[in-house]
């Protein structure tokens, strides 16, 4: 046992969504505790095994001072930091407060905002911290995490795949919900979930963030020959991935 | 054993439980002075980047507020919408709703009986090493989870932030095929969920009961799940959800940085498992209701240690209902009623697993949010989880000092609470030592 591979769970700002994935690999996660050691998860476990860890897994946006100092932390101890889903990965839907005046949105929710602590920004976990590797997803795909692990166990190079949503509609066969005349965001939207959207006859909403090198201007101009205002284009890159640099630059070029 | 005249129970990060959060109990010459059950997760401002989404919206956005009960806002915030256009989902839109809802109430209580609660009973730090010594309390509770979580796959599409549920119905419903291929593994789960019962009510309780103001929705008939008319208590409160807010006052507290629920007229109430088993006991199936008879179990249970045997009995209420929604299910003919922007302001609320959820809305003629309130089950469980705590350490002094904390811990994960839930309105714990 204390031979194993140490794992490490760590939430920040989040919804707990990506972290019970893996309380969600029902058929794999016995066997996966016989090859490593949960030694800190506090979602499953009062037991805490001290750092280092082999393995941390990093679910949340860093939006309090708070973390900020966490994150330094939690990286001396990792030798390798996996950051799961949207919020890691790109500030998560309350990155939306970046858009925005915090102290306007602190008075609209709070009846004393002076107890409120809060950093005028969400971030992703590499704006503070080297990040050995990132899950995309809100949620991530409880799949790539367990092939992420596997991979990590084993050695080898994770599968996380680079290309869009598209290809994974052609894969499972889905006939193309933007040709039947939905707007979809699947051609510009990282791979991963398995193109779910689509195949329940519903446009990708970009759960999954960009891909690498989305052409996003050229997706706008077809939505826009289909109809969809400005406003909802804004909408529809500033959402759950609407801090992520590409989705970020293709919002502002519809308004403010 | 002999006291300080100051002592003080602390927990600086609770574990097994959905977010994060405290605990700070302070007792002085044997009364208990101070109870704080702290919550630091950041906030979120959820209410206020709502304002200026497309009405359409708030389903998908509300349920990344909680990734264990994202079904409780889908549902709350369409009804809600549904309310602001008037359109009514019924039939087997409405009872396909029912069964997502199922589905989630099966993943989370799953989760929380075998994986979050038990250890406490059983005397393990979690439910890793219980599946050391007993791998087939384990193995039957992940099995039971995932057919949970399959309802949820094959209704909603995935189990975190399911894409299917859409304002005035879905993106696409089952054919029947694709529910009744999940007949199989329910009928064992509605077995499995039967004998969960049977083990819990054999777990030890501490002799603690509480005199609760039980609180839940009413839904025309049915055991309360996915959206209701009116709210009612075990103490006369009766009302239709419109009028939530004239009843329940919030309150932005300094040293528990929360918003807090109260009822203006009595204070502290309960929602949960335990207040709809309370108040619906004769609404559960022949199932649930003869599983409680043969354990022994009254028709209200005032002691929150037991909320592990109710939470058990709704999952044999949530199979049982799987299954008759299976049976009696005729794929619609569309799968949604056309829903054009309206201005007005709409009411939803539904039953969390851990409780019940209100959501109120306002839009404007192009059907943009202009005003969004979320209030979740547990900001209204919270001054009723401190009471617990009071009184229970008050009653349990001479125990030991760690056994105390633990027993603490267990009062505040009786609530299943979600923190993560709560917090779009709660605050940063600075008093963090």
């Amino acid at each position: 046992m204390a031979d194993l591979p140490k794992l490490s769970v760590w939430k920040f700002s989040s919804c707990d969504g990506c972290q019970l994935s893996l309380l969600h690999c029902e058929d794999e996660l016995l066997p996966l505790l016989g090859r490593i050691q949960i030694a800190y998860f506090l979602e499953a476990t009062r037991a805490e095994v001290a750092g280092p860890y082999d393995v941390t897994l990093v679910e949340g946006s860093v939006t309090t001072p708070e973390e900020v100092e966490r994150i330094k932390e939690v990286r001396e101890q990792s030798k390798l930091l996996v950051t799961i889903g949207a919020c890691a990965t790109a500030g998560g839907i309350q990155a939306l407060k970046n858009f925005a005046d915090v102290k306007e949105y602190t008075n609209i929710v709070y009846a004393h905002p002076e107890y409120i602590e809060t950093l005028e920004t969400s971030t992703p976990i590499s704006d503070h911290v080297e990040v050995d590797l990132e899950l995309q997803g809100c949620p991530i795909n409880k799949k790539q995490l367990v092939d992420t692990l596997l991979a990590v166990l084993s050695g080898r190079r994770p599968n996380v795949p680079t290309d869009s949503v598209c290809a994974e509609c052609k894969r499972r066969e889905t006939p193309c919900v933007q040709v039947l005349g939905t707007p979809c965001l699947g051609p510009v939207t990282q791979a991963g979930c398995g193109a779910i959207c689509p195949s329940f006859a519903r446009g990708c909403y970009g759960c999954f963030g960009p891909k690498e090198t989305p052409n996003t201007v050229s997706l706008a101009k077809r939505w826009s020959e289909m109809g969809v205002s400005e406003d909802a284009l804004l909408r529809a890159y500033r959402t759950y991935n609407g801090y992520q640099p590409a989705f970020r630059e293709e919002s502002a070029r519809h308004g403010s | 054993m002999a006291h300080d005249a100051t002592r003080t129970i602390k927990t600086a990060y609770l574990a097994r439980v959905e977010g994060e959060g405290g605990m700070l109990v302070r007792v002085k010459d044997n009364a208990v002075e101070e109870v704080k059950l702290n919550i630091f997760e950041p906030p979120r401002f959820f209410e206020a980047f709502l304002r200026g989404r497309y009405f359409t919206e708030a389903p998908d956005i509300t349920a990344r507020i909680c990734g264990i009960c994202p079904i409780a806002y889908q549902s709350a915030a369409t009804q809600a919408m549904e309310s602001i256009v008037d359109v009514e989902v019924g039939g087997q839109l409405r009872a396909l709703r029912r069964l997502l809802y199922c589905g989630e109430w099966v993943e989370s209580h799953s989760l929380h009986v075998y994986m979050l609660h038990a250890p406490d009973f059983l005397g393990y730090p979690s439910a890793i090493e219980i599946a050391k010594d007993h791998p087939e309390i384990v193995e039957q509770a992940l099995r039971i989870k995932k057919i949970g979580n399959e309802i949820m796959q094959v209704v909603g599409g995935r189990e975190v932030h399911p894409i299917n549920v859409k304002v005035g119905g879905f993106y696409k419903t089952p054919p029947k095929a694709e529910l009744e291929a999940l007949v199989p593994d329910l009928e064992w789960a509605l077995r499995a969920s039967l004998d969960t019962v049977r083990w819990a009510a054999t777990l030890d309780f501490p002799d603690f009961e509480q005199d609760y103001e039980f609180v839940s929705m009413v839904e025309d008939g049915q055991y309360p799940i996915d959206r209701g008319e009116r709210i009612v208590s075990s103490k006369g409160l009766n009302i239709p959800i419109s009028e939530f807010y004239d009843h329940v006052a919030e309150e932005h507290v300094a040293h528990a940085n929360a918003l807090q629920g109260h009822l203006k007229e009595r204070g502290a109430y309960l929602v949960g498992p335990l207040a709809r088993y309370a108040l619906w006991y004769d609404l559960l199936s022949d199932n649930s209701r003869g599983v409680a008879e043969e354990i022994g179990l009254p028709k209200v249970v005032r002691n929150p240690f037991k909320s592990i045997i109710v939470r058990s009995i709704e999952l044999v209420e949530s199979f049982t209902e799987a299954l008759r929604i299976i049976a009696e299910y005729e794929q619609p003919a569309e799968p949604a009623l056309e829903c054009p922007p309206r201005a007005g302001t709409g009411h939803g609320v539904s039953e969390a697993p851990r409780g019940m959820i209100y959501h109120r809305y306002s839009t404007d003629d192009a059907g943009l949010i202009t005003d969004a309130k979320i209030v979740p089950p547990t900001a209204q469980n919270q001054p009723q989880i401190e009471d617990d705590l009071k009184e229970f350490v008050g009653k349990f002094l001479d125990l030991p000092h760690e056994e105390l904390t633990l027993r603490c811990e267990q009062a505040i994960r009786n609530y299943d609470p979600c923190i993560s839930c709560a917090t779009h309105f709660l605050t940063l714990e600075i008093e963090r030592t």
